[in-house]
């Protein structure tokens, strides 16, 4: 024995006590749905690519981005944003700006000239696809990539359905709609304008099809009984919009009276102050709360201008261009009561806002369809009475906007893939929701929201210029750096640091992390500190 | 421009491009150039407290330890030999005949680490080793009672070591009994909820970093388990500079203070945050930096996350002594100017 003087055991290193036995609870990674994802009516995984736009791999961003949605720069524009409201970051200071940095990342593809990832081996299958709005281009895009034929037959002069002839050019430049339009086409779509189909049934046989998607939308304007004499000039939202495409623009007069109070209303009347109008008034039954329009438009309307009536509706119109109006009021119930009390307002043209109808002709022949409030009824699969019939956008009972019916396309497009293939198409199970409580926002840096610069208000009511404009590079890293990545690892290394008993392996850059269970005691620390929530705790089993 | 000033300009709002999303909040930051991220952040840190030590779940005192000699060992190339007074580190990281120690390390008695520190230094100089460090290390018991003669007379003498105190603030692995760093009103097995005036006494307390301070040594810091990148700053620092040295850390203890093992990084930034445990650096003898509060809290919010503050909430008079603890985190705030905005610092 050649040990020092008292010395009788060999020096051991303390990782032969495995402490993981103490453990009555073990830390888990885990992945949660974050509320913007969750609250996105296209499916996108908007955590995911703003991760990669916050290390500036913008095309990465955009990559990951299209596997949802084919058209971010339209989205970037015309989406009503419900993630921006379910944002987590919103509890700290101002949610994350993530429809202004999709805007960027579209805008970047189109600049750059990002081509989608080729599509999948050919299946031999053939889809048709009616309509080429946002719905029908997004199924026609989902389905292409999963490696189907696809034709879309669209009865107009040019793609885009309502992105085209329902939003007007100050939110929509023709530019950015035709750029995502032609990267779509360049995937091996095929796109047949100008014809109407007339019966679903004969067009599938014609173009070798066991099914279809149908997306015509809903472009018949409802009309409402108003009397109105010989020389009054009554219009409606849809003719109007769709007019400014062509080159006679709509004559509307110098005082236009648009009656409503969806979003529609509110293009009307932008565009008639664009197009020279002194007055443009919207007059809607009940007051600004209860208007199904969104506010921040009525915001940008009532600063360029346009005034608005509440609590008000049209009885009749006179030849001299006098509107005969009545004063509402809202019963217990919330419901506008007549007052009796009447004002009469000038005007050299009225124009009805009041909702679009379907077109329902296609479907006469049509066996097993079933058809409510003059839309079409489909299941959870998108798919209509008819089998291999599939249905989605405007047509089918829907909140009917543009992301809306991006989100129905991508889903039908599943579900007819599946059908191709004789299966059906399962959703893989939502994970939990990161709420704001799950998250440690100590962490995070404090910085406000970006607030997207706004064209100048004399031209804004003058010219047909867009209104909002874009980020740069620079302050899009900045807007997309403000996500808190909730509920996904972001690899801050938090729980690798904090672990009292380094039993937190680091796998490296993009590998994230795993736990060493040998020595964890289950003290639950990488949990408590970790930001985004993105580790739980559960009890040991045995 | 030094890695303390490059820390000090992350983050901000007034440049958007120098926005990081958490900025150095975090361990690490995958934004953040490499040299930007904390010791602990690296893949291939020492771990020089290894894995199957003994200490509690949640131990602050253990997470500290790691912090500290990791960032010892990085800023001396590893050339390290870290003496250690008794208390619970060297109770739980060396049961015979096993060591948690992944670098030269030296145990005595309780009272003696400062002196047997001193000697380690010395016998390094006089081999001619002078570019190998000491670090001498203790509990609040081995370092402001035991130990407190033999610390005094090491920082008196200037003698070459970095002195760090994990401040748990009792006797922890003995049973809880109450040190000199035992704040007023918490109750320890020797001060028990009892009586007229229930926990430890409202003395005057003991501030061992002022203390040192008043020994004019070149260097004096306080750091935080909940402060990580200062925490690292400030080691680094004192190994910048010879003679005698002295860091301060808080490291909440779950099984003394009554809290969850989960809380403890949440305990120790409470304390930051409301101003019970001001962060600051002194060079010879005057207080050169502090680190401002990011988001000022009441004290209430640190003493009821811990049983053994549980009593002072539970009468009137336990309410009074709860404002006369308020009063001293608003002395603290003043008297070290801790809400002071973050440009100003240094």
């Amino acid at each position: 024995m050649d040990k020092p003087f008292a010395i009788t055991l060999d020096v051991g290193s303390s990782l032969a006590n495995k402490t993981g036995s103490w453990r009555a609870q073990r830390p888990l990674y885990v992945d949660r749905l974050p509320p913007c994802n969750n609250a996105c009516p296209a499916g996108e995984n908007i955590q995911h690519w703003l991760y990669h736009a916050e290390s500036g791999d913008y095309e990465a961003a955009w990559r990951a981005l299209v596997v949802d949605n084919p058209l971010p720069a339209i989205m970037g524009r015309v989406c009503y944003h419900p993630c921006e409201g379910a944002c987590n970051r919103g509890q700290l200071d101002a949610a994350v700006g993530i429809n202004s940095v999709e805007r960027f990342l579209g805008d970047e593809a189109l600049h750059r000239g990002w081509k989608f990832d080729p599509p999948a081996p050919s299946s031999g299958k053939k889809v048709l696809v009616v309509g080429a709005g946002p719905s029908g281009l997004s199924a026609a895009y989902h389905l292409r990539r999963m490696g189907h034929a696809v034709k879309i037959v669209e009865a107009g002069p040019m793609a885009g359905g309502m992105m085209r002839f329902g939003i007007p050019k100050y939110r929509l430049p023709r530019d950015v709609l035709d750029g995502e339009v032609a990267r779509i086409v360049d995937l091996g779509v095929e796109l047949e304008l100008g014809r109407k189909v007339s019966d679903i049934h004969k067009a599938m046989q014609a173009e070798g099809c066991t099914a279809a998607f149908l997306a015509v939308g809903a472009h018949i304007a409802k009309r409402a009984y108003i009397p109105a004499g010989e020389a009054a000039r009554m219009l409606d939202a849809v003719s109007v919009l769709r007019g400014m495409e062509g080159d006679d623009k709509p004559m509307l007069g110098r005082r236009v009276v648009v009656y409503g109070g969806g979003n529609t209303a509110l293009d009307v009347a932008r565009t008639a102050k664009r197009l020279g109008a002194t007055e443009s008034i919207i007059v809607y039954r009940r007051t600004r709360e209860k208007m199904p329009a969104h506010d921040f438009e009525v915001e940008e309307a009532l600063q360029e201008g346009v005034l608005i009536k509440w609590l008000s509706t049209i009885k009749n119109m006179g030849d001299e261009g006098t509107l005969t109006v009545e004063k509402m009021e809202l019963d217990d119930k919330g419901f506008p009561q007549p007052t009796g009390e009447i004002e009469t307002l000038a005007a050299d043209s009225l124009v009805l806002a009041l909702g679009q109808d379907v077109d329902l002709s296609l479907l006469e022949n049509v066996p097993g369809l079933e058809i409510k409030g003059g839309v079409v009824q489909v299941g959870a699969n998108m798919m209509t009475g008819f089998p291999g019939l599939f249905a989605g956008g405007d047509m089918v009972p829907s909140e009917r906007t543009v992301t809306v019916a991006v989100g129905h396309g991508k889903k039908a497009a599943r579900h007819i893939d599946a059908w191709l293939r004789g299966t059906a198409y399962v959703a893989p199970p939502k994970h939990e929701i990161a709420a704001f409580d799950k998250l440690n926002a100590w962490y995070y840096a404090d910085a406000p929201k970006t607030v997207r610069p706004m064209l100048d208000l004399a031209r804004r009511t003058s010219t047909f210029d867009e209104v909002v404009s874009g980020l740069n590079e620079t302050n899009a890293l900045f807007e997309a750096r403000r996500c808190l990545s909730c509920g996904n690892c972001f690899e801050c290394d938090n729980c690798y640091g904090v672990c009292p008993d380094n039993s937190v392996i680091k796998l490296g850059p993009g590998k994230r992390f795993e736990f060493n269970y040998d020595y964890c005691k289950g003290c639950g620390i990488c949990v408590s500190e970790c930001p985004c929530g993105a580790i739980m705790m559960v009890p040991e089993t045995n | 421009m030094n890695r303390h000033e490059k820390l000090m300009e992350l983050p901000t709002q007034r440049q958007p491009v120098k926005f990081y999303q958490t900025g150095t909040f975090t361990v690490g930051n995958r934004l953040l150039p490499e040299n930007l991220r904390s010791v602990q952040a690296d893949i291939g840190r020492t771990n020089s407290l290894n894995s199957g030590h003994r200490a509690c779940q949640g131990c602050g005192e253990a997470l500290g330890a790691r912090y500290a000699i990791d960032a010892a060992m990085r800023a001396t190339d590893n050339q390290l030999v870290a003496v250690n007074a008794t208390g619970c580190l060297e109770v739980f990281s060396t049961p015979y005949p096993e060591t948690s120690w992944q670098i030269p390390w030296i145990h005595s008695l309780f009272g003696n680490a400062a002196a047997v520190a001193s000697g380690v230094a010395a016998a390094q100089r006089v081999r001619g080793r002078p570019h190998v460090r000491v670090v001498a290390q203790g509990g609040d018991g081995g370092t402001t009672d035991i130990g407190f003669g033999c610390l005094s007379g090491m920082f008196e003498r200037n003698d070459d070591v970095l002195y760090i105190c994990y401040d748990n603030e009792a006797y922890m692995n003995t049973g809880v009994q109450r040190s000199s760093a035992t704040p007023p009103g918490a109750r320890t097995a020797t001060t028990p909820a009892l009586g007229r005036e229930p926990g430890n006494v409202s003395g005057t307390g003991k501030n061992v970093p002022l203390i040192a301070m008043a020994h004019r040594i070149p260097y004096v810091a306080t750091a935080s388990v909940a402060n990580l990148h200062d925490l690292e700053l400030k080691v680094t620092t004192a190994m910048e500079f010879h003679g005698a040295r002295y860091i301060h850390i808080h490291v909440p203890c779950p099984l003394g203070w009554g809290s969850l093992p989960a809380d403890t990084i949440r305990i120790a930034r409470l304390a930051v945050e409301s101003g019970l445990f001001p962060l600051f650096e002194a060079r010879d003898g005057h207080v050169s930096a502090r680190t401002p509060i990011r988001r000022k809290v009441a004290v209430d919010e640190y003493l009821k996350l811990q049983k053994r503050f549980a009593h002072l909430f539970a009468s009137p008079a336990g309410r009074e002594r709860i404002a006369l603890i308020q009063a001293t985190a608003d002395r603290n705030i003043e008297e070290f100017g801790l809400l002071e905005d973050e440009a100003t610092r240094g």
